[in-house]
């Protein structure tokens, strides 16, 4: 076996892999996130955080941004940020850029 | 009672709503040029003249986008049979549909491959019967289909669609199972099902045949274990364990008519693909219905739905909203009746009885196939 397990940090880029993508689910109100065999339903924050998933800006960057703009403090946001993404790269829902 | 005739007719409407539903499996046809002994397609096949046309999958695509479908499964048979598969992906992609091509990759090009990643195919979901060209065409019926896989998907994954190997295990190839998920990092999948066969239609022709033993599915189970954690981040690994050993049994279908639905190639709408199995429930078609007529007012989707079918060991349990009572077709073909538990389920009265006919059809023998469609 030649595995090697990507690990998510606040200065990885990364962005929806290809068969990943928002729905807006108007049957039932709310927001979806579509991957092979699952639909995770995600609020207003996941779903900003999936939108500044672009593939250029490192998670520290976007972090940073979010803090900036709900005058929150960033420690905590990146925190979020990272678990967030940490989780979605275990769905093999992330393309890893870097 | 006079109450019960005052109360307004709305009021009897007290039991939950019936959710919509988010998946729709498209069984586009049933041809097929493989011929795999544990098809979960009906004994009676339905003939290409009978099938649905292009606009008519269409209509039913668009219907079930506004009932609530997510996920369309373009599944068959083969549906690379079908001449129209790009212009149906094509449709149901612009629909919003979440797309997933169900394919054994025999009928498939490198042109149309690129043609479905054109058209926004989501997803596609390539079968294989084993890990050589031996093993793999002997079960498939099907001289260089496994060659045929290993081109189809380096092709998927040059057009970028994702890719998920799919198996299903059995007598034959239970030991297999490390090498399937190998062979599915190797070939770049995102993610690797492994499904132990169920038994209904052709797979329980082959009951012999394919039937586990209790040392195969223990060993698949732990090899399965180590493998998520050793491909942790880079393949999801789905597994669908043996029943026939477990103590209680799987929540069919996220349990019948609550999460999703089948269209047969003709039209008929089932709440699972063996639900035809039931001799009492007659099935409504998309010719003579609406899609959401038949999901939330039809006999065939009410029989099962709730508990008031249940009998009173499922109603009283507290498993029944975890499995439901079980898999309604298997009650059907293992007790003769498809409102009885489930007799996976430990506190089954027929149990006892399973268990010891699971013990023979193991055993090693020397039964001969009958293949799909060629039996």
């Amino acid at each position: 076996m030649t595995a090697d397990q990507p690990m998510i940090s606040g200065s990885s880029v990364v962005k929806l892999a290809r068969g990943v993508r928002l729905h807006e689910d108007t049957v039932r109100g709310q927001t979806v996130l579509l991957a092979p065999e699952r639909a995770m339903a995600v609020d207003d924050i996941a779903v900003a955080i999936v939108q500044a998933l672009d593939g250029e800006r490192t998670l520290d960057d976007i972090a940073a941004g979010f803090a900036e703009k709900f005058d929150a403090p960033v420690a905590e946001i990146a925190g979020d940020v990272t678990a967030f993404v940490q989780e979605l790269s275990v769905r093999r829902m992330l393309e890893i850029v870097q | 009672m006079s109450d019960t005739i005052a109360r307004p007719a709305d009021a009897v409407v007290a039991a939950p709503r019936v959710p919509p539903p988010m998946a729709m499996l498209a069984e586009l046809t049933h041809r097929c040029p493989l011929a795999c002994p544990y098809c979960s397609n009906p004994i009676a096949l339905t003939q290409a003249k009978e099938e649905l046309s292009t606009d008519e999958w269409v209509d039913v695509f668009a219907q079930a986008a506004d009932l609530g479908v997510l996920h369309l499964h373009l599944s068959g048979g083969e549906p690379a049979s079908r001449r129209d598969l790009v212009d149906l992906t094509q449709a149901a992609g612009s629909l919003g549909l979440y797309t997933n091509l169900i394919t054994s990759g025999v009928g498939l090009t490198e042109a149309r491959m690129n043609s479905l990643a054109e058209a926004g195919l989501d997803h596609i979901q390539l079968s294989i019967q084993g890990v050589s060209p031996e093993s793999a065409d002997r079960i498939g019926g099907y001289r260089g289909g496994y060659e045929r896989k290993m081109a189809v998907a380096g092709w998927a994954t040059n057009a970028a669609i994702p890719l998920t190997l799919n198996a299903v295990c059995h007598r034959q190839n239970m030991g297999e199972i490390d090498e399937i998920i190998e062979l599915a990092f190797l070939l770049k999948a995102r993610r690797v099902e492994i499904a132990t066969v169920q038994f209904h239609g052709w797979a329980e022709r082959n009951k012999e045949l394919l039937m586990p033993t209790r040392e195969q599915v223990e060993r698949a189970t732990r090899t399965v274990a180590e493998a998520r954690e050793a491909y942790q981040g880079i393949l999801v690994i789905d597994y669908v364990p043996a029943d026939y050993y477990s103590k209680y049994p799987k929540a069919c279908m996220g349990g019948w008519g609550r999460v999703g639905l089948n269209i047969t190639p003709s039209g008929r709408v089932l709440p699972c693909h063996a639900a035809e199995t039931i001799p009492s429930l007659s099935f409504e078609n998309v010719r003579d219905s609406a899609l959401s007529k038949i999901w939330y007012d039809s006999d065939a989707f009410n029989a099962y739905r709730g508990e008031d079918w249940m009998p009173e060991l499922c109603r009283n349990c507290d498993r029944k909203k975890v499995d439901f009572g079980g898999c309604r077709c298997q009650a059907m073909t293992l007790a003769g009746n498809a409102s009885a538990t489930d007799p996976v389920c430990i506190r089954s009265p027929l149990r006892d009885r399973l268990t010891r006919e699971v013990e023979q059809l193991a055993a090693p023998s020397t039964t001969t196939t009958n293949y799909r469609g060629r039996a």
